[in-house]
């Protein structure tokens, strides 16, 4: 009998309780404190990874549970298209403004990423897996894929991406000085993609749909520049 | 609720499909958001319908987002062993990409509108 609550203790329904119940602490703890830098999200990973490594259990542990939490990111990113579509006819006067900024903030990522990780000493196939990294996981994984580069190397990058996104994004706009809501909404989503623009979209429907199609623009571009901009740059 | 979960599943099936396009790397969930998108701007689907369940799924997230973060602990190793390098590219690069588009969108909005009220006065 001891097997069995071990079993349950360590099994998808108390390891889905616990990230719930973690979160919401630590949605109250920045109530509380009003320290904008305490992220739920990556608290709540920190003490989930943490948990995990004390009590000895693996990722293989907290697999199931993940799944069906991570499950819902597809029909949320869907979601995405409701704010989308309210911002079309703004977003269908500055096209061109658009176009240019996301093709220099897809540029800026690549080139940027690559060009330090190689004067740093990371080896091709790293580079090649720092490449798509502003872009959201299923794409940057594909690109990765295909460019030759680690898939999964890619995924955890581009979920630290996110993750400095979130946490600082906001705070490094502020020191470079970019205040518009749409300027800053566009930004977060090209450089943190979903997350970036989770991040914002806190504020409101009109800084989500931003950063949506920042994110939505940067992930075709990348896709079609990734490979040759790295190729010419290796 | 079961209507608004079907229109945006609906729009991520279809999505599945569409993702299966060799050469562009668009994957289904991104695709079912154009979808979406689509449908509101052609009026099939009316936006107060799915408003509610949106509402929901996007407010929340940050939470869904907690299983790839954890996910990171089984790639500790591999980052470890190129930590610097892959560390501060990443820190830089994303600081640099939110400067360059943010500073670059504000710069060309502010041409576009002067631009724009030196033709028209409104």
């Amino acid at each position: 009998m001891t097997s069995d609550i071990t079993q349950h203790l360590a099994g998808p329904t108390a390891l889905i309780t616990a990230t719930f119940l973690i979160y919401w602490g630590a949605t109250y703890l920045r109530k509380v404190t009003g320290i904008a830098l305490l992220n739920p999200m990556v608290i709540t990973i920190a003490a989930i990874i943490g948990m995990l490594k004390l009590t000895g259990l693996t990722y293989d542990d907290y697999r199931e549970s993940g799944r069906m939490i991570e499950f819902w990111l597809q029909p949320a990113i869907v979601a995405l298209g409701l704010p989308l579509y309210n911002e079309l006819r703004h977003i269908k006067r500055q096209f061109v403004t658009l176009l240019l900024t996301e093709l220099a903030g897809c540029l800026t990522g690549i080139v940027s990423v690559v060009v330090i990780a190689r004067w740093l000493g990371a080896t091709p196939e790293v580079i090649l897996s720092l490449a798509p990294k502003s872009v959201s996981t299923p794409i940057a994984i594909e690109i990765s894929r295909e460019i030759g580069g680690i898939p999964a190397l890619t995924s955890a990058i581009v979920v630290m991406v996110g993750m400095i996104g979130a946490m600082a994004g906001v705070k490094v706009m502020e020191l470079w000085r970019i205040d518009r809501p749409v300027s800053q909404s566009l930004s977060m989503g090209t450089a943190a993609h979903v997350m970036g623009t989770n991040r914002l979209a806190e504020y409101g429907n009109r800084y989500g749909a931003y950063a949506t199609l920042g994110l939505i623009l940067n992930g075709i571009l990348t896709a079609f520049l990734a490979g040759p901009v790295t190729a010419l740059l290796i | 609720m079961a209507k608004q979960f079907g229109i945006i599943f609906g729009c991520l099936a279809a999505g599945e499909l569409l993702s299966l396009i060799p050469g562009l790397h668009i994957p289904a969930s991104i695709w079912g958001m154009l979808l979406l998108t689509l449908l509101l701007s052609r009026g099939v689907v009316k936006p107060q319908t799915v408003a509610p369940v949106c509402k929901f799924l996007i407010s929340n997230m940050a939470f869904f987002f907690i299983p790839p973060g954890v996910a990171l602990m089984l790639y500790f190793d591999l980052i470890a062993a190129q930590w610097l390098p892959v560390t501060v590219a990443t820190l830089v690069s994303t600081a640099l990409v939110l400067a360059v588009t943010g500073r670059l969108h504000q710069y060309l909005h502010h041409r576009h509108k002067s631009h724009h009220h030196s033709n028209h006065d409104k």
